[in-house]
């Protein structure tokens, strides 16, 4: 069963192609275009490389967030157009269990934090389980005192993981003790995606494309736009 | 009429094109055949998201968009009563437009073009509403005048064939639809305000009071941020004033200008004929006076439908056919182009 992956939740645009014998190949690119341009042309190469026809893909999976919104809106149109196009079902996963996955061998406390800006981040925990590893905290947003009191609360040893550790790295430190992912962990990847998504496409553990949602954990900015409306009076 | 595109497309009659719009706060999908034959137009409206803030909000227009496009397609899909192996080409609005709404429709068109292995169109929104009252008339001739008005652009374009634009006058503020906005929001009459202005407007007075024209007598440039400081001032001053008879006679001084500018440019290219385009268009006082107009100077007048004069995805599948004729496909590594403007022949045009 042939997994497509798409991943814009943060910097990063990340495409993967799985199936039972894993991670047939991807493509990540942390810098240089942005988002929307790359993507596209992303999952082309990929698939040209891997000698896959898109039209063999039977399912799309896609990272909903939390993150960057204008950017993990690309990801998550073009994957559900994909499956649209395609007329096969979906899977979402949540960027911030995509970062604790490839660290699931640590028996420390994993916590993701992704920056959210505005001096925020998305953060969750996740612990080794016999399975693999479990949520231990849902997804939330909150500030550096926030994800700092949380991880007093727990005590634990702990690895923290993404692009909000690393840009609150020294916050965190003078907060709580705690140890960090290699800089090469910092950004959900759709390898990891491909993998987790497989393991629920096994069990047809899959929704319709509109089903979909994004997670934002935030409210919208209610700052109105005058400058570029061009619909306007009338309509 | 059949051409190759750099790609050895061929592009004719028959060349099926899905259109994506997604600018601003309309979610819209359409399947137009050869340039002009509609076969299916959706839009999802999200209006009431928008009105309790009097404007239109970038993220909550982002999250409706992503929600509602996939509905949207296939809706227009299975309205036109095609099979989507029908589809030759996949259009979307790439600009202007508010970025994060934009993105969403150019990244969905581009991964339905390449997952059906067909071209992909970006598509100038400006030049759609352009297109929007060929649509309905393609025996049209060349050249017309198009008075464009909404609540981001005011603009007088001839039309001197297809791509071939020159801009003979513009706002230098406000755009009429903003000036419709600003002054429903002023007098409490609700979101957004050409309806509200429009429907409050046929129990008032329009001679009851003589706001300005703006720059009436100054070529084809058109102002309005002086009209609607002067209904501001009038309302203070006067604030036992009937608020119909002040609406009734604000719209008329806008339908005033813009008639009389528009007409103006007409004399002076020779235009054939006059199109009326964009969201303001669809106010009855502009269409009802934009049509005795142009039986009195003996001018051929169109009047789009209001449907067509809004935003919709029709006219985007329309100008795309074009494009796609004259310029082939546009590149999958392709963006959104927020402040994307008309393509001119004479590129005087500075602001
Ligand atoms: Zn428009």
């Amino acid at each position: 069963m042939l997994t497509l992956g798409i991943e814009t939740a943060t910097e990063r645009v990340s495409v993967a192609l799985g199936d039972h014998d894993g991670v047939l190949g991807s493509i990540d690119i942390t810098r240089g275009r942005r988002h929307a341009e790359t993507l596209t042309p992303a999952i082309e190469f990929l698939c040209r490389q891997a000698d896959v026809k898109i039209d063999e893909v039977a399912v799309v999976a896609v990272d909903v967030g939390p993150g960057l919104f204008t950017g993990m809106r690309v990801g998550i149109a073009a994957a559900k157009a994909i499956a649209l196009a395609l007329h096969v079902p979906m899977i979402a996963m949540s960027s911030l269990d995509l970062l604790a996955y490839p660290l699931r061998r640590t028996d420390q406390l994993i916590a993701s934090v992704i920056d959210a800006r505005k001096g925020e981040v998305f953060y969750a925990f996740y612990r080794q389980n016999e399975l693999g590893i479990q949520r231990v905290l849902d997804p939330t947003v909150g500030s550096i005192d926030d994800l700092i009191s949380d991880l007093l609360g727990r005590g634990q040893e702990t690895l923290c993981v993404g692009d909000g550790a690393v840009r609150y790295r020294d916050e965190i430190v003078a907060g709580f003790a705690t140890d960090f992912a290699g800089s090469s962990y910092s950004f959900p990847s759709a390898s990891a995606l491909v993998e987790l998504a497989h393991l629920k496409a096994l069990k047809e553990d899959w929704v319709e494309p509109h089903q979909i949602e994004a997670m934002y954990l935030r409210q919208p900015d209610a700052e109105i736009n005058w400058s570029t409306r061009n619909s306007g009076a009338g309509r | 009429m059949s051409a190759f595109t750099p790609n050895n497309f061929v592009v004719n009659e028959s060349t099926v094109i899905l259109a994506i719009e997604t600018s601003c706060d309309e979610t819209a999908a359409s399947i137009v055949m050869g340039g002009n034959d509609i076969l299916s137009s959706v839009v999802s409206t999200q209006i009431d998201l928008h009105a309790q803030y009097g404007g239109v909000v970038p993220e909550i227009a982002g999250r409706a968009h992503l929600d509602l496009l996939n509905p949207v397609i296939a809706q227009a899909i299975s309205e036109a009563g095609i099979n989507e192996s029908r589809i030759d080409a996949v259009a979307a609005t790439h600009g202007p437009g508010l970025i994060g709404a934009l993105l969403i429709g150019v990244s969905a068109a581009k991964a339905l073009a390449f997952t059906w292995d067909v071209p992909y169109i970006g598509v100038n929104h400006l030049e759609a509403h352009l297109y929007a009252g060929l649509l309905e008339d393609p025996t049209l001739e060349l050249p017309l005048v198009v008075l464009l008005v909404s609540g981001g652009h005011t603009m007088l374009i001839e039309m001197r064939g297809h791509g071939e634009y020159k801009l003979l006058g513009r706002t230098i503020d406000d755009a009429a639809g903003e000036a419709f906005d600003k002054v429903a929001r002023f007098l409490d009459l609700g979101y957004p305000g050409g309806p509200a202005i429009d429907a409050i407007a046929r129990t008032g007075n329009a001679q009851a009071i003589d706001f300005p024209r703006g720059m009436l007598h100054d070529g084809l440039d058109f102002s309005f941020s002086g009209l609607k400081t002067s209904v501001v001032n009038y309302v203070r001053k006067n604030p036992n004033v009937n608020t119909a008879d002040v609406a009734a006679s604000f719209q008329w001084a806008v339908v005033d200008v813009l008639l009389n500018k528009a007409r103006k440019a007409a004399e002076a290219v020779g235009a054939k004929g006059l199109v009326l385009g964009g969201g303001v268009a669809a106010n009855s006082l502009l269409r009802e006076k934009f049509t005795e107009m142009c039986a009195a100077d003996g001018r051929r007048g169109l009047l789009p439908s209001r449907a067509m004069c809004t935003d919709n995805a029709a006219m985007i599948g329309s100008a795309a056919w074009y494009r796609l004729r004259s310029d082939g496909p546009t590149a999958l590594d392709s963006g959104g182009f927020p402040n994307l403007r008309l393509p001119l022949i004479d590129s005087s045009w500075s602001r």
